[in-house]
């Protein structure tokens, strides 16, 4: 006999978890389930990838330290063996993590990760995945999306490679004075200055920003491929999900883990970032897998104070 | 309407005098009342007076959009904001004080009193130099004087209270300002309103 039960049993979060599984689903990634605990050795050796120290761990009866679920990306890495294509998986989990020496908390984290053989195509298809969940969680949706090599090659043609982790520091926090004061320092020439703020300032829609990024590398000397970040932007006008999208330099992450392009996800009312993702084909390398990643994670625990908000959940 | 976090007292009042010359103004308040929220909704402003030491939380948790920071604030505790611009005024510098003529013999463990324990630890790490951090609230100056530590971290405007209390400033940190800082979401939902008052007070500043 089929089971059935009203859906008002369930609370805001648990329908959005449960609407973004399906749309998982249909786009064909399969379900990942984490065991609930794992070699603390895999996590210790990726703690800046968790931006925290803070891991719950224990000894096994078998003498070994665990750590319980602080991460599911470095889990699916791990465990995903190479092969051809890409593996395409999506989960719903609780991880357990402390951030800036607060106590523990139990995180409910839903995302996907694209494994393997991924190129511009799969990259493209996690970001618009990305945009498509944002709009599940509510009705004013922002993706903000940035491409980090690229951010990265401006800061080398402008002679900052030395400062580089500086400069996205200071990208991250929009903070244009300390970088135009930086360059000052450093003497660098006045048009890769100016090309380097160009970027940061980069507000535009989608459509144009292939153009506006030619014409600032044109302006800097930088011969970098922006094919990637091309068919991203194709791909989220092509699916009508462009007008919510800002390309935003200011996005960054962990250099040793993430390059290439970078996001993050806001819905109104919610003051932090409530998406978070990108390619880690580094973190990839370190944990010595073939190919390349992409993938994000919703940390839906941010949305607990969220009123009934009404996104596209149907 | 835009929420806007300022520092209580003769900064946040400067700060606010930049504001309204940028023409956001808000009748009212800088009348002598108790009361902490303004409003202008012709304006679509609406002002805090907070601690200025929790402007940056106000900002970095959402309550406000935007706010003034001073940059002290802003690298000891490292909230996730952007700081959008450097509104130069509320100018000063964090620095090291010890008693005139103190030298360090660099052998034992450097006591350091201040309310900047993070920043402390950051310029003393940088230079390879083992400390003792003592957090203290208020009167750090008081601390070298009664062999409580051997230097100060603190910020230091005219250098007035360390002259009378016999202390030196032995090297400067970092100059300190207010900052214009803004929550990460707030930028994706109201970054025209927010553009609109970051061009006016550079305006501003600029005039």
């Amino acid at each position: 006999m089929p089971m059935r039960f009203d859906m008002n049993v369930l609370d805001e979060t648990e329908l959005i978890a449960y609407a973004l599984r399906e749309l998982y689903m249909q786009a064909g990634y399969r379900r990942y389930r984490m065991s609930k605990f794992e070699e603390y050795d895999l996590y210790s050796r990726n703690k800046s990838f968790l931006g925290t120290d803070e891991i719950v761990t224990f000894t096994d009866t078998n003498g070994k330290l665990m750590a319980l679920k602080p991460d599911v990306t470095l889990s699916i890495i791990r465990n995903t063996p190479d092969g051809e294509g890409a593996a395409r998986l999506c989960y719903n989990e609780n991880v357990y993590r402390a951030a800036k020496g607060g106590p523990f908390k139990e995180i409910m984290q839903t995302g996907v990760e694209c494994i393997g053989g991924v190129d511009a195509s799969c990259v493209s298809e996690v970001v618009a995945l990305a945009a498509r969940s944002l709009s599940i969680l509510g009705p004013r949706w922002a993706l903000a999306v940035s491409d980090v090599d690229l951010l990265g090659a401006f800061a080398r043609r402008a002679g900052l490679e030395d400062e580089s982790d500086l400069v996205f520091a200071l990208a991250a926090q929009k903070n244009l004075h300390e970088i135009r004061a930086l360059c000052r320092r450093k003497a660098v020439a006045a048009d890769r200055e100016e090309a380097l703020i160009g970027l940061l300032s980069l507000s535009c829609p989608v459509l144009k920003a292939p153009e506006r990024i030619g014409s600032l590398c044109v302006m800097c000397g930088v011969k970098e491929d922006i094919r990637v970040l091309k068919a991203v932007m194709d791909r989220l006008e092509a699916e009508d999900l462009s007008q919510n999208v800002q390309l935003d330099f200011s996005c960054a992450g962990d250099m040793r883990y993430y390059n290439g392009i970078i996001f993050k996800g806001y819905i109104e009312g919610v003051s932090q970032s409530v998406l978070s993702g990108g390619q880690y084909d580094s973190l990839m390398r370190r944990m010595g897998k073939k190919g390349g990643a992409a993938g994000f994670a919703v940390y839906l625990d941010r949305l607990e104070r969220l009123e009934k908000a009404g996104g596209d959940r149907c | 309407m835009l929420n806007i976090a300022l520092p209580k007292g003769r900064l946040g009042e400067k700060v606010y005098a930049m504001f309204a010359r940028a023409g956001f103004d808000c009748p009212g308040i800088l009348e002598d009342s108790r009361k902490l929220v303004f409003e202008n909704p012709e304006k679509q402003v609406r002002y805090f007076w907070v601690k200025p030491s929790d402007s940056a939380i106000y900002v970095e948790r959402g309550a406000a959009d935007i706010g003034v920071a001073g940059k002290d604030i802003l690298l000891e505790y490292r909230p996730d904001v952007y700081e959008l611009s450097d509104l130069e005024t509320g100018k000063c510098r964090m620095a090291v004080a010890a008693p005139k003529g103190w030298r360090d013999d660099g052998i034992r463990t450097l006591r350091v009193a201040t309310k900047f324990a993070f920043i402390a630890r950051e310029y003393y790490a940088s230079q390879g130099r083992d400390i003792d951090v003592i957090h203290l609230n208020g009167s750090i100056e008081i601390a070298p004087i009664l062999g409580l530590s051997d230097v100060i971290v603190d910020i230091v405007e005219t250098g007035t209270t360390l002259r009378e209390n016999d202390l030196e400033v032995i090297s400067t940190i970092t100059e300190i300002s207010a900052r214009l800082i803004c929550n990460k979401a707030s930028f994706r939902f109201k970054q025209q309103e927010i553009m609109r008052v970051a061009e006016g007070l550079k305006r501003t500043k600029e005039g």
